[in-house]
C-alpha cells in the first residue's frame, strides 16, 4: 500500500509518456506516408527497414557516425585520464577543489554556446584559428570529432576522478615498492581498477555522440550523421522513415550495453 | 611519494593544456563580444561596448530566456516530486523490478536525445495532443526524472537505516517520519538535484526541437536560429557570454550544498 503512494505517480508517468512513447516509435516506424498527400498511411509493413537495408546511403551514414563516436571517446579518454588522475592523487586539497570547479564549469556552460564558440573559432574564412594561427581544419568531419570531444570531455573526466578517488594511495605505494615504475603501475594496478569508471565515461561520450546532430550542423558542413538524417527525415514530413532510422542508434547502444554487462562492468558502477 | 618528479611535471603540463582546451573558445567570444569592429577580426581592433548595448535593447533573446525559465521551473516542479517519491520507494522497498525502475528513469537520457524526442514527438501525435507548452515541459520532466532521483537516492542510501526505525520505536508514523528525520536530511540532496534538472532543461535544444510548438522560442532554439545570421552575430555573442556567466551560478550553489554540514554527518553516519 505504502509502496503504492510512492511509486505509483513516478512508475505511471515513465510507462504511459516514455514507454509508451517508445513503442509508438516502434509503430510509427511500421507505418508509412502517402507520397502526394503527405499523411501517415496506417498499414504496418517492414517498408521503412527494408528501404535502411537498401539504400547504401544508411549503411554510410550509420558507419560514419560509430566512427565519430568512437573517435570522441578515445579522445575524451586521453585527455580525461591525465587531468583526473593529476586532481586525486598529485594536487593539493586546495588545488583539487579548484579544479573539479575548473572541470566542472564548462558542464554547466550552455552546449549551444560551447559549440557556437568553436564555429567562430573553426569558420574556414574567417575564423579566429584562421587569423591567429594561420590553419584551422574548416568545418567537416574533424571538426566534428573535435568539438564533440570538446562538448563531453567532462562526462568521461567526471567518473574517472571519481575512480581514482576510490583507488587507496597505499596500492600505488605497494605496486612502487614491488619495483613497478610508472608506466607499469599504471597498466597493471590503475587501468583494471578504472575500468568501471572508464566505461561509464565511455557509455555518455559514445552515446551523446552517437545521437548528436545539433553541433554537427553547426560545425560539420556537409557532413551527415544518423542524428540529422533522422532529422531531415522528420522535417520532410517522413515521420515513419525517421522512427525507423531512429531504432538504429537505439539496437547499436542496446547491443553495446548487453556486451558490456557481460563483462561485468556494469554491476561496479 | 607516489608519482615521480618527471610524471608529476607532465601531469602539470597536460592538465593545463586540457584546461586551455576547455577554457580558451569561451575567453575569445568574451573578448569578441566587447569587439568594435563586426566582423570577426583577431585581435580586435579597438574594444566598445555598443553590442552589449544593442543586445539588451533586442526582445527577442529576452522573451526566450523568459520562456525557457518559465519551461525550466515547471519541469523542475514536476520532476523533484515524481524523482523523490521513486526514490524513496526504491530506497525503502524492495519489490519484484526494482532494477528495472532505475532503468526506465534513467533511459530518457542513456537513449540519444533524438530517439527520446523522436519518440515523444510520436507519442504525442498518436495520441492526438498537440504540441505546446505543456507537451515541451511535460518532456522536459520526463529526461529531468532521473536527476533528482539519482541525486536523492545516493543520499539515502548514505543515511543510516536505523534512523528511520528510531522514529519508528519512539512513535512517529510514516509521514511525521519523514516530515522530521528523511526530509531534513535529504534535503541538500534534493536541492542539488533540483537545481540540475532546471540546468539540464535550461539547456535543452534536441528534444525541444520535437516537442515544442511552432509559436515556442527557447533561449537555445533563438541561439541556434541565430548564429547562422552574419547580422545577427554579435548580439549573439553578448548572450553567449550572458549564459556562460550565469551557469557560474549553480556551480556555486551547488559547491555550497555539498559544503552543507549535514553531509559530513551522514558520510561518518
Amino acid at each position: 500500500m505504502q509502496l503504492g503512494g510512492l511509486l505509483g505517480a513516478p512508475l505511471t508517468w515513465m510507462l504511459v509518456i516514455y514507454l509508451g512513447s517508445l513503442i509508438s516509435l516502434l509503430i510509427t516506424s511500421l507505418y508509412t506516408t502517402n507520397d502526394f498527400t503527405g499523411n501517415l498511411v496506417k498499414t504496418v509493413s517492414l517498408t521503412n527497414f527494408r528501404v535502411l537495408v537498401s539504400d547504401p546511403t544508411f549503411r554510410i551514414v550509420t558507419i560514419r557516425t560509430v566512427f565519430i563516436a568512437m573517435s570522441v571517446t578515445v579522445i575524451d579518454l586521453v585527455l580525461a585520464l591525465p587531468i583526473a588522475f593529476f586532481m586525486a592523487k598529485v594536487a593539493s586539497r586546495r588545488t583539487r577543489r579548484a579544479l573539479a570547479v575548473a572541470v566542472v564549469l564548462p558542464l554547466w556552460a550552455s552546449y549551444l554556446v560551447k559549440a557556437y564558440c568553436w564555429r567562430i573559432l573553426l569558420d574556414p574564412v574567417g575564423g579566429v584559428m584562421k587569423q591567429s594561427l594561420g590553419f584551422s581544419p574548416g568545418f567537416g568531419v574533424v571538426a566534428t570529432v573535435l568539438v564533440l570531444a570538446y562538448l563531453w570531455l567532462p562526462y568521461m573526466a567526471l567518473p574517472i576522478y571519481a575512480g581514482l578517488e576510490k583507488l587507496p594511495d597505499s596500492l600505488l605505494d605497494a605496486s612502487g615498492d614491488l619495483g613497478a615504475r610508472g608506466g607499469r603501475t599504471f597498466r597493471s594496478v590503475v587501468l583494471p581498477m578504472l575500468t568501471p569508471s572508464i566505461v561509464a565515461g565511455a557509455i555518455f561520450t559514445f552515446s551523446l555522440s552517437l545521437g548528436d546532430y545539433i553541433a554537427v550542423q553547426i560545425v560539420g558542413g556537409t557532413t551527415r550523421t544518423m542524428g540529422n538524417v533522422i532529422y531531415q527525415d522528420f522535417g520532410g514530413g517522413n515521420l515513419p522513415q525517421a522512427a525507423a532510422f531512429a531504432c538504429v542508434p537505439v539496437a547499436i547502444m542496446a547491443v553495446l550495453l548487453v556486451a558490456i554487462r557481460r563483462t561485468g562492468a556494469l554491476e561496479n558502477l | 611519494m607516489l608519482v615521480s618528479r618527471r610524471g608529476r611535471i607532465g601531469l602539470w603540463v597536460a592538465t593545463a593544456v586540457v584546461l586551455a582546451f576547455l577554457y580558451v573558445p569561451l575567453v575569445v567570444i568574451l573578448v569578441l563580444s566587447f569587439s568594435s569592429s563586426k566582423a570577426f577580426i583577431w585581435p580586435p581592433p579597438g574594444y566598445s561596448t555598443q553590442w552589449w548595448v544593442r543586445a539588451f535593447h533586442e526582445s527577442g533573446p529576452r522573451d526566450a530566456f523568459i520562456t525557457s525559465v518559465k519551461v525550466a521551473l515547471a519541469a523542475t516542479g514536476l520532476a523533484l516530486v515524481l524523482g523523490s517519491l521513486a526514490s524513496l520507494a526504491v530506497n525503502r522497498f524492495r519489490f519484484f523490478g526494482r532494477n528495472t525502475v532505475s532503468l526506465l528513469l534513467v533511459l530518457p537520457i542513456a537513449l540519444p536525445g533524438i530517439v527520446t524526442g523522436v519518440a515523444l514527438n510520436a507519442g504525442f501525435q498518436q495520441a492526438g495532443i498537440p504540441l505546446g507548452y505543456l507537451t515541451l515541459i511535460v518532456a522536459h520532466s520526463t529526461f529531468c526524472i532521473v536527476v533528482v532521483f539519482n541525486n536523492v537516492i545516493a543520499r539515502l542510501r548514505r543515511l543510516a537505516p536505523n534512523v528511520d526505525e528510531a522514529s519508528a520505536d519512539l512513535g512517529g508514523d510514516l509521514f511525521q517520519t519523514f516530515r522530521y528525520v528523511t526530509f531534513p536530511l535529504a534535503r541538500s540532496a534534493i536541492l542539488a538535484g533540483g537545481l540540475l534538472a532546471f540546468a539540464l532543461s535550461f539547456d535543452e535544444i534536441v528534444v525541444t526541437t520535437f516537442t515544442a510548438g511552432p509559436g515556442i522560442q527557447t533561449l537555445p532554439q533563438w541561439i541556434f536560429n541565430n548564429m547562422f545570421r552574419p547580422n545577427q552575430l554579435p548580439t549573439v555573442n553578448v548572450v553567449a557570454v550572458v549564459v556562460v556567466t550565469m551557469s557560474i551560478i549553480p556551480v556555486y550553489l551547488s559547491q555550497r550544498l555539498s559544503a552543507d554540514p549535514l553531509v559530513g554527518i551522514i558520510d561518518d553516519a
